[in-house]
């Protein structure tokens, strides 16, 4: 790649040059790009011309397209950190009721009772905060792990086998080396023939409309 | 611009060194990368050592189910030495899993680029290291069927496990450290597993890797979400490689075993650790790269990175011995001071001065930047840094237990041939998994090398030309 695509020069090419969907309800249109360059100068336009229902589907995470579609920054850190404190009670409790306490707790199944064993050993005390340290650690680290992979494919809708945008040939090279942005067709402000000649007007690759 | 550099070796602090070699756009990388999954056939070189390895792993099955129905006596551990192999081989496995997290989080968070080239070998090697490592203690154990009370499970005799035992301590920490580093790998994994998806060109992968990347399909808020995860994850994976390895050593440190109980044993742990886990990444990575042609991707330059961090660790490690030594004789204490002198000139010198030799010797070479650019040299390097490291636990394990305090129960401690095969068959168990996964998953993380190629920066503002990225 010696040069990649300067400032598109905005002209609306003539709406047979798509390939249209010829009826029925569409999810939206997606527009192709080659270059990350020209596909951040389309999202800020997008952004800037007020569409909300709409995404950019790139190989790997570009740097600087967050600010450009005006992403505003996930909570998922702070729920992590919950989840950490969390991890953290647990391995207090669960260390403090199995060596130190004689606490009961029924356990939920018939004739079982699930209690506390005060365990003394070689004459030292039998809540000694210290030798918890390592489980209360790694299961701090074991919580907020899991809660965030987990509560990142939670708020991605991840795991999702189905999706329009998968219903597209060139698609497929939205995990190779092309660009894509979607508007979809929910987005207050879609209305078909201005998006597409909005889309046109970013210098796109082609436009397609995606069915629902 | 355009021009294809081959070299990057160079240290010119005015230019930036590229990372990846011979590619100047997207499209070739996923053809290259994939090309290791996709290819009709994998190279001859791999039918060979699957089979191999396959055939070890299949033994050690059979060894397992000989060690249950026969019990631990068919192993070498006797009295006083408890421990034998088993727990030498489970501290060198852990170790040798300690460089793929180090990679993947510490490289991460420190901004070292250079690491997506290997990451993804790294995290592999360190999941199926853990699995080897996990296996000895649980087999370890004695009465296998017993093995849930190490977990804290309500049970018939309402006990609780002692949660002020190291031992314990050691479940948790691997058990946290193999969750958090297969998170770690295979988030990682899901937009190279999409990748492979939309280039499927079977019904069966197409639907396999498509389960597996769960419907990924690159959108960048999915991205941003993404990456606050992996950082998150670096962030966490951080202190807890750093942790895993000091509870290990804390099964011998926090006993009273002369040879064990020294303040010194977490970091030097930890450094054995790195030290030991970068020679296996390199010792996989040289053959993987000659064989699948990865060579754009695995530059020298990365091996050479390597071999800076082998030189580092295994200087610390040196230095870690001769403390060790010092403060056996500074403490005054007669069985601490008998116990390394033991060491290194009792019946077990052979293995000191093979630990020695391989840890701290030949690590040295790369000073030479002509080591350090010979793939042979490096290789054979790696080889004995690995042997050496297997002996060094061998060394703190057998030599400290066949000879502790009382001389009337001292003894010698000779693995049977259980032993020694159970050993090879992990390398077995290992290789096959290795194998496996070399040719079934992304074996080079495809998005992130693309993000560390200059076409994948957009210049400031809306100048997006790239004269400043070169």
């Amino acid at each position: 790649m010696s040069q990649v695509p300067v400032m598109p020069t905005t002209q609306a090419p003539p709406p047979d040059e798509f390939e249209t969907v010829p009826s029925g309800k569409i999810y939206g249109l997606m527009a192709e790009f080659d270059t990350p360059g020209a596909l951040m100068i389309a999202a800020e336009r997008v952004r800037d011309a007020g569409y909300r229902w709409w995404d950019c589907h790139t190989p790997f995470a570009v740097h600087g397209l967050d600010k450009a579609m005006g992403i505003k920054p996930t909570i998922l850190p702070i729920l992590v950190f919950v989840c950490g404190l969390a991890g953290a009670t647990m391995g207090t409790v669960l260390q403090w009721f199995t060596n130190s306490s004689s606490f009961d707790l029924w356990s939920g199944l018939p004739g079982i009772m699930v209690r506390g064993y005060e365990f003394f050993i070689s004459g030292k005390p039998a809540s000694s905060f210290p030798t918890w340290i390592p489980v209360i650690f790694e299961l701090t680290i074991l919580f907020a792990a899991l809660s965030a992979v987990g509560l990142m494919l939670l708020f991605n809708g991840l795991p999702r086998l189905y999706h329009p945008c998968f219903k597209s040939k060139n698609f497929a090279r939205a995990t190779d080396d092309r660009f894509f942005l979607v508007i979809e067709a929910r987005d207050p402000k879609f209305v078909r023939s201005k998006a597409e000649a909005f889309l046109g007007s970013l210098d796109p690759l082609s436009i397609e409309a995606l069915e629902d | 611009m355009s021009t294809i550099i081959i070299d990057n070796t160079f240290e010119d602090p005015f230019r930036r060194a590229p990372l990846v070699l011979g590619h100047d756009n997207f499209t070739s990388v996923t053809e290259e990368i994939c090309y290791v999954n996709e290819a009709p056939r994998p190279p001859k070189a791999w039918y060979v050592a699957f089979f191999i390895s396959s055939a070890l792993a299949t033994f050690l099955v059979v060894l397992i189910g000989y060690l249950f129905v026969a019990g631990v006596g068919v192993w070498g551990n006797q009295n006083p030495v408890m421990w034998g192999f088993p727990i030498v081989n489970f501290v060198f496995w852990v170790g040798i899993g300690h460089a793929g997290t180090l990679i993947s989080a510490i490289l991460f968070l420190f901004r070292q680029r250079w690491r997506t080239g290997i990451n993804r070998f790294a995290e592999a090697m360190t999941i199926f290291a853990v699995i080897c490592a996990g296996m000895f203690p649980g087999i370890h154990i004695g009465r296998v069927w017993l093995a849930y009370w190490l977990f804290p499970i309500p049970n018939q005799m309402e006990m609780w496990p002692q949660f002020r035992s190291p031992l314990l301590w050691d479940v948790f920490a691997v058990g946290t450290y193999f969750t958090v580093s297969l998170l770690f790998w295979y988030t990682g994994m899901i937009p190279d597993l999409a990748t492979l998806r939309d280039r499927a060109n079977t019904k069966l992968k197409a639907m396999s890797y498509g389960i597996l990347a769960l419907g990924w399909r690159g959108s960048n808020r999915h991205w941003h979400r993404y990456e606050r995860a992996y950082l998150l994850l670096a962030a966490l994976a951080t202190p807890l490689v750093l942790s895993v390895h000091s509870v290990v050593s804390f099964d011998f440190a926090v006993s009273q075993v002369p040879g064990w109980h020294t303040t010194i044993f977490p970091p030097y742990f930890v450094t054995g650790a790195i030290f030991s886990g970068f020679a296996m990444v390199m010792t996989l990575a040289i053959p993987a790269r000659e064989l699948w042609g990865l060579k754009n991707f695995i530059t020298m330059r990365h091996l050479e990175n390597m071999t800076k961090v082998i030189l580092l660790t295994g200087t610390i490690v040196g230095f870690a011995y001769s403390m060790e030594f010092f403060i056996a004789w500074y403490s005054g204490s007669l069985y601490e001071k008998f116990a390394f002198i033991n060491r290194a000139f009792g019946q077990y010198s052979w293995a000191y001065w093979i630990m020695v030799s391989c840890n701290v010797l030949t690590p040295q070479i790369f000073w030479f930047k002509k080591a350090r650019s010979s793939i042979p040299i490096m290789f054979v390097a790696s080889l004995l840094v690995n042997v050496g490291m297997w002996f060094e636990r061998f060394v703190i394990v057998i030599t400290s237990l066949s000879q502790d305090y009382l001389p009337s129960s001292w003894g010698y401690f000779t693995p049977t041939w259980v032993d020694i095969w159970m050993l090879i068959g992990s390398f077995g168990l290992f290789m096959t998994l290795f194998l496996l996964f070399i040719r079934f998953l992304p074996v080079i993380a495809i998005a992130e090398v693309k993000g560390v190629m200059p076409q994948a920066h957009v210049g400031h503002g809306h100048d997006h030309h790239l004269e400043d990225e070169q």
